[in-house]
């Protein structure tokens, strides 16, 4: 009898607490999935009468959609510059005896972690003013490459050090030259290990806002998380619909890369898509 | 540089390992190979090296953003320091990041992750999906969007939590501006901490759980005497790095901006505010430097932790 009063209450418990945790994190994003096709979208959330028409205006807005282009074209720079100056450093590093090899991957792992955005606002905003690189998306992508790259050259190193050596070795015994090597034997080998750092940058300059924030001037250039930011904090009356259909249209890749991944890689990689 | 970047739990470092090969397979040549280094160092010399260094100086001098001492900043020694540590903002701010930190990251985003994980451990099908993907969502979605969502939620007027709670008219952001961001980054952040254990809970053999069932050990002593031992190094590690994550967590401005009256304002909001809002750069940098050493700190504790735990692994 007692066991049975314990074990019901468990249950009671256990459900109590799963509703809670249930309830605390579905109920900010209710607004989300409700706002965008609401007729009236207020700050309450509330489900919608539905229609569409917020998404004509966030068609209207002349932000928004380039804002989106540009978050594309940093998230593409920065990816590409990443992946290929990871994956030269991370092979080299891997299987040739460089000095010091040790000591410099300590030292680039320790200094990514320390050397962080908010940390070095301060001297990175000078160094693009004296370089010429503010209201210029090359300098945001240069800035987030140099921070994002040693965790990159980790994962791709960790990669590349779990694959076989022998494919290249019989490629050498038939005669190719190192550059064929790498292009025809060690690049398809590594392909999934370069995806995950193509997908995990893009995830990281997506969302990035302190960055941009602080080096493009001009609102023409900013990306998506600036403009959001903009769009609820500068002048007046923020408008509802506009903010709702953007917040989905900007998360939605998000989403979708994670699912992606999840799908893939059933998400081992803890950490990896973002931070 | 842009959030806080430090490589994966799962896969962490592989230095103390022997690391490759290092016979070079492809006959890539030494010099080849340090052709292949050079762009990616060059890139973080000058972009993350760089700009740690150049805050060391720059915090012993009085440059400003506008202004005679911005063409002609001189030397200021210590004083920048001396005044950082003496200026009452400074250590209001201080104290804040430690609530901050302590609360939603080492206790809060730690013990609502792990209880997740704990309820969730043998359990599948779609309410694990449920509570999984929603926790997951409030991890992935971009910060500026959560931003808004929080700031929609805790609305005075028309918030959905007034609503609910039948409580018109409450200003959650004005009044409790802290707890509102602790409880924010709670929210934002347990997604980690519940992959990160679920993983670890996996590496307890279920034959320890059976054998404690069956001895009528209750669920608090199971946790400490058949789990706990098993997790101890995932709890060490994990903690390190959110704590490391939230105290350099910028989102705090999105929110609060600080305010009202500084009563938020966190110290990468006060770096923000201090260097680049007064335009006081100096001083600013001063105050990155400190951040720089706490971050020093963490991260050196954190690469221990990891060796420690790979030895013990060994």
């Amino acid at each position: 009898m007692n066991e049975t009063v314990r074990e019901a209450l468990r249950r009671i418990g256990l459900a109590t607490f799963v509703s809670a945790v249930l309830g605390f994190f579905a109920l900010p994003l209710l607004w989300l999935a409700f706002a965008p096709f609401d007729a009236n979208p207020g700050i309450t959330a509330s489900l919608p009468e539905f229609t569409l028409h917020n998404f004509k205006v966030l068609m209207d807005n002349p932000y928004a959609l380039a804002s989106l282009r540009n978050s594309v074209l940093l998230a593409a720079g920065t990816a590409a510059l990443v992946v290929a100056c990871a994956a030269l450093a991370a092979y080299a590093l891997s299987r040739v005896r460089i000095p010091g090899r040790d000591v410099l991957l300590y030292l680039l792992l320790l200094l990514s972690s320390i050397i962080t955005g908010t940390a070095a606002m301060v001297p990175v905003f000078l160094l693009a003013f004296n370089l010429h690189l503010i209201d210029s998306r090359a300098g945001v992508v240069l800035v987030l490459t140099g921070g994002l790259l040693p965790a990159a050259i980790f994962l791709l190193k960790d990669f590349t050090d779990g694959t076989p050596v022998s494919y290249e070795e019989a490629a050498r015994v038939f005669g190719a030259s190192p550059l064929q090597i790498l292009r025809h034997v060690v690049a398809p080998v590594i392909r999934p290990g370069l995806a995950t750092v193509a997908v995990w940058t893009v995830a990281q300059v997506w969302g990035d806002f302190l960055m941009p924030f602080l080096l493009l001037r001009n609102p023409d250039k900013a990306p998506a998380s600036v403009i959001m930011y903009t769009f609820y904090t500068e002048g007046g009356q923020p408008d509802l619909a506009l903010i709702s259909t953007f917040s989905l249209l900007y998360s939605l890749p998000v989403v979708v890369m994670y699912l992606f991944v999840s799908r893939r890689y059933g998400f081992r990689f803890h950490g990896g898509i973002k931070r | 540089m842009a959030p806080p970047t430090s490589p994966s739990e799962a896969r962490p470092l592989a230095v103390g390992r022997r690391a490759g090969t290092g016979d070079d397979a492809a006959g890539l040549g030494r010099a080849r190979a340090a052709a292949f280094v050079a762009p990616a160092l060059v890139l973080v010399a000058v972009f993350l090296v760089f700009p740690a260094v150049w805050t060391l100086y720059l915090g012993a001098t009085d440059y400003r953003l506008t202004g005679i001492a911005a063409s002609d900043p001189k030397f200021v020694g210590a004083d920048n320091y001396r005044d950082v540590l003496g200026d009452g903002g400074f250590h209001h701010s201080l104290w804040l990041t430690l609530q901050f930190v302590l609360g939603s990251a080492v206790v809060g985003q730690t013990v609502l992750g792990f209880a997740i994980a704990w309820v969730m451990r043998d359990r599948t099908g779609p309410l694990r999906r449920l509570v999984e993907g929603l926790v997951l969502l409030a991890w992935i979605l971009p910060s500026s969007v959560i931003a808004f969502l929080w700031i929609a939620l805790l609305d005075r007027d028309d918030g959905t939590l007034n609503a609910l709670l039948g409580t018109p008219g409450t200003a959650w952001l004005l009044d409790h501006p802290m707890a509102c961001i602790v409880v924010f980054n709670v929210w934002r952040g347990t997604a980690f901490s519940m992959m990160l254990y679920g993983a670890a809970l996996g590496n307890v053999p279920p034959s320890h759980l059976e054998t404690a069932r069956l001895a009528g050990a209750s669920t608090w002593q199971t946790l400490r005497d058949a789990v706990f031992p098993r997790v101890r190094g995932h709890v060490l590690t994990s903690l390190l790095l959110v704590s490391l994550w939230t105290f350099n967590d910028f989102t705090p401005f999105l929110i609060t901006a600080g305010g009202p009256d500084r009563r938020s304002e966190v110290l990468s909001v006060y770096v923000y505010r201090t260097a680049l809002g007064d335009g006081r750069l100096g001083f600013g940098a001063a105050v990155a430097l400190v951040m720089i050493l706490v971050n020093l700190v963490i991260a050196l504790l954190y690469l221990r932790a990891l060796r420690g735990r790979k030895e013990a692994a060994a």
